[in-house]
């Protein structure tokens, strides 16, 4: 049995409320790739991360300790773990991933603000207030939370001058883009998905790939947002053959990811359905959204291989020798 | 077992957010494209809310916090009902409402 429902949300917008993220991680910890690239803090357009990728290794830690203590009587005590986490950083002790687990994750802001940069768009990075943005205590109904929470990111939008958005996965831009402005007055920031700006620029592949990748679309994505062009037209650059999955566009087939924090065997069993589908279609998926990437991975073992669409427009942008040494 | 009927749920949960369950036809394609194969829900389950059995709702909440939001039902649903906002509607309700 899962642990009760009511205490797993409890912790989740605990650390929202308190801490701004579902799951804490240190700032500097998650903004170092930032550094790396020596991206100027702030500006009219920032890329927004909302800390979705980055956080995706201490979510599947945290699963996995879940899903270990949901068959014990320890889960009794989850509601004694959730008072106790609002003093201390509960989830950050226990669900600490390795360097290895992070490096796949955290590469992924990197690859879009090279991209970004490649197509010529200037854009800054707000650093420590590059905040998640409340998606998971959304979807579970937690509306107050979420409510103060999107009031904070829209107040650092105003103090930084910052008037349009570029985000990096369908969670953020659905959460900044169609529910904000429900929840904050006088919100008036402009936000678009890495994909949709590229697309927009049509910047021409340095470097053809060669094979066939099957394109699994983000549910968030192709039915809130409406992003299903956008990574068709990317691919279609790179020289890459793209094959379509039975469901794909709008009718596409949930990874099972979102049912994962509190229903995991049900999260399972939608994925291994999905990985058949896509499975059928080619060994290679793209993915575009940390939360399939995680789920459709797990389920999938060695079968079906599973990518984020960054890294392949990465390659076809000129980056390829390089990565091929790493 | 006595049934509690609670009249005014339907009118609770539009003050939550914009439920608008009350368009719903009952014709079943949601449940026929569901990857979870939800029966339950959104049909039956706004069904309870109309008639105001909030009890049948409750002992329902397994059901609507495993509801992917994927939208599927919703780019299928002949009466374009909002399906997944009812739904987190129902969970706000379910965490915090005055039940
Ligand atoms: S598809 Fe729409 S109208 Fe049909 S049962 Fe489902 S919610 Fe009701
Ligand atoms: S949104 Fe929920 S009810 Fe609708 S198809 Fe997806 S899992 Fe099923």
């Amino acid at each position: 049995m899962p642990l009760p429902t009511r205490d797993v949300i409890g912790i989740l917008t605990d650390n929202l409320r308190l801490r701004g993220s579902v799951l804490p991680i240190p700032a500097r910890r998650a903004t170092r790739w930032a550094r790396e690239l020596d991206l100027p803090r702030g500006g009219e357009t920032v890329l927004y991360t909302g800390m979705m990728y980055q956080l995706i290794p201490y979510i599947e830690r945290l699963v996995r300790l879940e899903q270990r203590l949901g068959d014990s009587p320890l889960a009794r005590f989850s509601g004694v773990a959730r008072r106790v986490n609002r003093f201390v950083n509960g989830a950050a002790l226990i669900a600490r991933p390795s360097a290895g687990e992070r490096a796949e994750y955290d590469r992924v802001p990197t690859n879009v603000a090279k991209l970004l940069q490649q197509a010529g768009v200037e854009f800054g990075y707000l650093y420590e207030d590059d905040l998640y943005s409340g998606a998971l205590a959304h979807d579970l109904g937690a509306d107050a939370v979420v409510a103060t929470h999107a009031q904070r990111v829209a107040r650092s939008f105003r103090e930084h001058g910052v008037k349009e958005v570029i985000t990096i996965d369908p969670h953020t831009t659905t959460m900044l883009r169609t529910v904000y402005p429900t929840l904050v007055d006088d919100y008036d920031v402009r936000v678009r998905s890495y994909l949709e700006v590229l697309a927009e620029r049509a910047v021409p592949a340095q470097t053809q790939l060669s094979g066939t990748v099957v394109l699994h679309d983000s549910c968030v994505y192709a039915r809130y947002e409406n992003v299903v062009s956008e990574p068709r037209d990317l691919l279609a650059t790179t020289g890459l053959t793209v094959v379509e999955p039975t469901h794909a566009g709008k009718l596409t087939w949930c990874c099972g990811g979102p049912a994962e924090a509190l229903y995991p065997d049900k999260a399972a069993a939608v994925a291994s359905r999905r990985v058949e589908q896509l499975g059928a279609a080619a060994h290679d998926c793209v993915t575009m959204c940390p939360i399939c990437l995680v789920n459709l991975r797990k389920s999938a073992g060695e079968t079906v291989r599973f990518r984020d669409i960054s890294e392949y427009l990465v390659e076809a942008g000129g980056d390829h020798a390089k990565r091929s040494q790493i | 077992m006595s049934t509690v009927v609670h009249r005014d749920l339907a009118d609770e949960l539009r003050l939550i957010g914009s439920y608008d369950a009350e368009a719903c036809m009952n014709c079943g394609v949601c449940t026929a494209v569901c990857p979870l194969e939800i029966a339950l829900l959104p049909r039956r389950l706004f069904r309870y809310v109309e008639l105001g059995l909030a009890d049948r709702v409750r002992d329902e909440s397994e059901t609507v916090f495993s509801c992917l939001l994927c939208r599927a039902c919703e780019e299928s649903c002949p009466a374009e009902v909002h399906i997944t906002e009812n739904v987190r509607v129902l969970r706000h309700w379910l965490l915090e409402g005055s039940h």
